[in-house]
């Protein structure tokens, strides 16, 4: 059993490096080399989650395993694996979606064919898969690095694929560039740590923060927080998200939404609680802080898209930031001294993670098929497919309950638990910090109540009313493979909200770890039918129970219809025109007007930029022709980032100047540096 | 877990037939307000009846999502029913979820009503659905707020455990907090049964309309569903203002008599805070929509402001 595991494990990694090499081998024959790749990738996500389950499920006493790769190859360098609770956490879901995936990216790579090249698509997702999977199971400094970087790279080039665009090259650069800086403030928090142990070993780092001091550590906290950061996507790290997101082949942007920036949360947790803990009080009140602002603004920008890609980047921001208050709180539980409620918050943190990957990667799959079959991303020209796809419109349909956090699904039990774990909070102890608990509870309220108003819309105006366009119109329903993987993350998404009491006890060994605690028994009550928040007094939920009492209140409206309305009849019949027959596509509601009143009401935050031309013969009000356009700009990318990019070009035009080209030039700089390095040397 | 069937079966029961009853008790008590006689108590009744028997029209551009609202509206509203106490201090499926998922079930109601008027392609259910989304999203955090006051002070979220919270010595009847929690409740009472200020419940195709824009394309025996469904979330909203701040008369002990006084306080509790809401209603215009937000905030602030004062007087 504990040998197990770690079998399955190196038998996946195998796997998508064989995908990897299979797609490039059989680069002329695209059609073998697709099937090869994500065939390869399919199967080694299965064995990966296996090997997740089987090491989760054997319980929290399970040691965890560590290994070699590579052992003979490069004996100065080890380059060993560890999978624990926590990485084999986030091994499942790098698993989980690497399935689903895979299966759906069979025939989505089809309509690359002839066009692109999709072995080479197949090639670079096995590497980005293995990357992310060695990220989380890497043990040492350096193989982590490796992996990380390997990881920005092959996303890189995933992110680019379709480069003949100038968005999509301009999306790529930007991608790059943080990914960089990410890496670079890792390597510098690394460094610090190093300092201090003296070794590369994860092993080594355990419980580093007692003996750092505490400048040191705060600094390879913020280090750290930067570099995570800008990985997950916190506000305001976040611009490359919805800019890259969009622009790479949707089965792409599914697994860096799902996954990749979940390696920012990997991160921060692995450092924050197993490496410089025990924590600051300052340290939770910033995380907490920060995913809550994360939320609310991921939120609000995204009600504003009507690119339908575009809009769930920026979910996966909001997400990102309810993740965030979970892991804030634990952080803040951690200071406090409860480490029971610390790995409370922390279940519910996890447990959105995995929430999280479930319905982004259906809904960024659901937005994938809706896109090749309409080819275009703008939902100002969908609609109406809710009746030529059917099927993708229920997987889509389910995804936007689930991430509304509505019952009974994944979404809300994940938000319930953060809830309970941000209520709870309050009563800890007197201080006045405590009243940020429930300030970011309103503050999750706030977005999930939004988050709801933005799925209304993202699926309304997709799928429902009139089609918008010609190409709406002849829509067709999305190929096998792209509905069996889009059926596989519904299925998740259903049974991590029908079963959360099962599910809880996968975390235990990861809490097991980080704060010593186990308490999925105390989140289980009758039978494991309720979910508990720690005690059941404090506060229960059952979302079978609530399908149960649903299901047995179903027969009031059909007796309601047996006894009173069965011999009434149903008329199809035009929508009221208000007397002036002809409803068209271009009357109905829009995804701008529908968000429309929040653009108002959050104008502050916003500031929209309207330009209105109308054309007339006599008089204004009976316009010829009216052009309107509008245009919001991130308030970040105004005043943050626009000044800093225009300063770094200008600072390096001034650097420039040193490059004169000449000799002589060069030979003083090398004299005054000598002068400097022997003055120094006194 | 032992679940008290007749219980379930009777409070089920108590919703269906007392909500329209609450509906009409509102609408004739208004129409007294205004000098009119106004239709009986038992009108809406006649009307759900009227709808049942009705043939329908369904929009040629309507889709599946269309016949789901109404069924979802319905469930929802009455499902969030059984997690409040209405006679019985525990609520006959109080273990099912607490306050957060009855805002949940509420919040599913609205999704699907808000889709179901997007679908027929008409302009004035996607204006209905933009606004409810809009404005419940506002209120959303404020009754949150509310609702983690009392959680606070009482260490539970589900309602049940509230009540009996209350029952206990060291409670303080309405103290300051709960009462700010109760002004910012109500206030999210009125947006979200749509009443005026906020909403107009009587009208029909105006620009100015939000809950009935939605239901436009509506008709026979889905419009009843709704039409139910939203009086049953009017009478849960209210009864769980009337029960959690002012837990008076709730049966603790399963006696014949203690239902039938809770009964009866429920009754009194609920025609008191409908005289509120209709003289609210006469007394005051209906707000332009961009000015809603702001009474929203308000809200929200007298939330928070409770919050904060349970920190002080602790």
């Amino acid at each position: 059993m504990n040998f197990q595991p770690a079998t399955l494990l190196v038998v996946s990694l195998c796997g998508y490096a064989v995908g990897a090499v299979a797609g490039l081998l059989f680069l002329r024959r695209e059609k073998l080399a697709a099937a090869l790749s994500f065939g390869a990738a399919a199967l080694s996500g299965l064995v990966g989650l296996l090997a997740a389950l089987l090491f989760l499920g054997s319980g929290a006493s399970a040691p965890s395993w560590h290994g070699e790769l590579m052992p003979t190859l490069i004996p100065y360098i080890k380059f060993s694996l560890r999978l624990d609770g926590l990485g084999a956490f986030f091994l499942m879901l790098v698993s989980l979606l690497g399935c689903a995936i895979s299966i759906y990216s069979l025939d989505y790579a089809k309509g690359y064919f002839g066009r692109k090249n999709a072995g080479v698509l197949g090639a670079f997702f096995n590497a980005l898969l293995l990357a992310t999977a060695l990220t989380f199971v890497a043990n040492t400094i350096w193989l982590f690095l490796i992996a990380w970087e390997l990881m920005a790279l092959t996303a890189y080039c995933l992110v680019s694929f379709e480069h003949e665009q100038p968005e999509t090259r301009q999306a790529g650069v930007l991608f790059f560039i943080m990914s960089h800086i990410d890496t670079g403030c890792i390597i510098l928090g690394f460094l610090l740590l190093f300092q201090v142990s003296g070794d590369y070993s994860f092993d080594s780092l355990h419980g580093l923060g007692a003996k750092m001091s505490a400048g040191n550590r705060d600094a390879a906290f913020v280090l750290f927080l930067l570099g995570f950061g800008i990985k997950a996507g916190i506000v305001p790290l976040h611009i490359w998200l919805p800019a890259a997101h969009p622009v790479a082949p949707s089965n792409v942007s599914a697994l860096m939404s799902g996954v990749l920036i979940k390696t920012g949360i990997y991160g921060l947790t692995r450092v924050c609680f197993e490496f410089l803990g025990p924590p600051p009080l300052w340290w939770g009140v910033t995380v907490l802080v920060a995913g809550t602002v994360s939320a609310v603004l991921g939120v609000l920008y995204a009600l504003m898209e009507h690119d339908l890609k575009r809009l769930l980047a920026y979910h996966s921001i909001e997400n990102i930031g309810i993740i965030l208050m979970g892991l804030g709180a634990a952080l803040l539980f951690l200071y406090f001294g409860h480490p029971v409620l610390a790995a409370f918050s922390l279940v519910a943190g996890m447990y959105h993670t995995i929430n999280h990957a479930a319905f982004k990667g259906l809904l960024f799959l659901g937005a994938g098929a809706v896109v090749h079959s309409t080819h275009t991303r703008n939902m100002e020209e969908m609609g109406g497919l809710a009746k030529r796809m059917p099927d993708t419109a229920v997987y889509f349909l389910i995804g936007a309950v689930a991430i509304s956090a509505l019952p009974p699904l994944n979404g809300f039990v994940s938000e319930w638990l953060t809830y309970q774990a941000l209520l709870q909070g309050f009563g800890t102890s007197g201080s006045l910090w405590h009243l940020v608990f429930p300030l970011s509870g309103a503050m999750l309220a706030l977005t999930g109540a939004l988050a709801a108003a933005c799925f209304v819309k993202a699926f309304g105006i997709t799928f429902l009313a009139q089609p918008r366009s010609e190409a709406a119109r002849n829509a067709r329903e999305a190929a096998p493979s792209m509905r069996i993987g889009m059926a596989l993350l519904t299925a998740a998404c259903l049974l991590l909200g029908f079963f959360p009491t099962a599910f809880v006890r996968l975390l235990d060994p990861l809490t097991q770890q980080l704060t010593g605690q186990q308490i999925s028994g105390q989140l289980s009550v009758a039978n494991g039918l309720v979910l508990a928040s720690l005690t059941e007094k404090a506060g229960t939920v059952s979302t079978p129970g609530l399908v149960l009492m649903g299901l047995c209140l179903l027969p009031i409206p059909f007796v309601l219809w047996l006894a009173l309305a069965r011999k009434t009849k149903t008329r199809r019949g035009p929508t009221w025109d208000c007397g002036q027959p002809g409803l068209t596509p271009q009357m109905e509601y829009t995804a701008t007007g529908f968000s429309k009143p929040v653009r108002m009401i959050f104008k502050a935050l916003f500031r929209p930029r309207r330009d209105t031309q109308r054309e007339y013969d006599f008089s204004p009000y009976f316009a010829t022709n009216v052009r309107f356009e509008s245009h919001i700009e991130e308030v970040f990318v105004q005043r943050l980032y626009r000044p800093l990019r225009i300063s770094i070009v200008r600072v390096s035009r001034r650097i420039r100047a040193l490059q004169a080209g000449s000799v002589h030039a060069y030979l003083l700089y090398i004299f005054i540096t000598l002068l400097l390095l022997l003055l120094f040397a006194l | 877990m032992n679940l008290d069937l007749p219980l379930i079966l009777a409070q089920t029961a108590l919703l269906l037939l007392l909500a329209p009853l609450l509906t009409g008790l509102i609408k004739k008590w208004k129409a007294l307000l205004q000098n009119r006689r106004g239709p009986p108590v038992w009108q809406p009744f006649l009307d759900l009846l009227k709808f049942l028997r009705k043939d329908m029209v369904v929009s040629e551009h309507a889709s599946w999502v269309f016949p789901l609202a109404p069924h979802l509206v319905f469930l929802t509203s009455l499902s969030a029913g059984l997690l409040v106490p209405m006679v019985a201090a525990q609520a006959p499926l109080g273990l099912f979820g607490g306050a957060l998922a009855l805002v949940g079930l509420l919040a599913l109601g609205r999704f699907f009503l808000a889709l179901g008027g997007l679908d027929p392609a008409s302009a004035f259910g996607g204006m209905g659905s933009s606004r409810e989304m809009t404005l419940s999203a506002i209120a959303e955090p404020a009754m949150m707020l509310a609702i983690f006051t009392l959680a606070i002070s009482a260490g539970s979220t589900n309602l049940g455990q509230i009540v009996l919270a209350s029952q206990e010595p060291g409670w303080k009847f309405l103290d300051p907090s709960h009462a700010l929690a109760f002004i910012a409740m109500f206030i999210v009472l009125l947006a979200e049964t749509g009443r005026i200020p906020v909403d107009n419940p009587a009208t029909h195709l105006e620009l100015t309309m939000i809950h009935e824009a939605m239901l436009l394309e509506y008709s026979g025996r889905y419009l009843a569903l709704i039409e139910w469904g939203a009086s049953i979330k009017q009478l849960v909203l209210m009864t769980l203002l009337a029960n959690i701040f002012f837990p008076v008369g709730l049966a603790v002990k399963t006696t014949a008599a203690t239902f039938g006084l809770g009964l009866l306080y429920l009754a009194g509790k609920l025609i008191v805070l409908a005289g509120v809401v209709v003289v609210v209603e006469t007394t005051n215009a209906k707000l332009r929509l961009f000015r809603v937000p702001d009474l929203l905030g308000a809200a929200f602030v007298l939330a928070m402001l409770a919050l904060v004062s349970t920190f002080l007087f602790r």
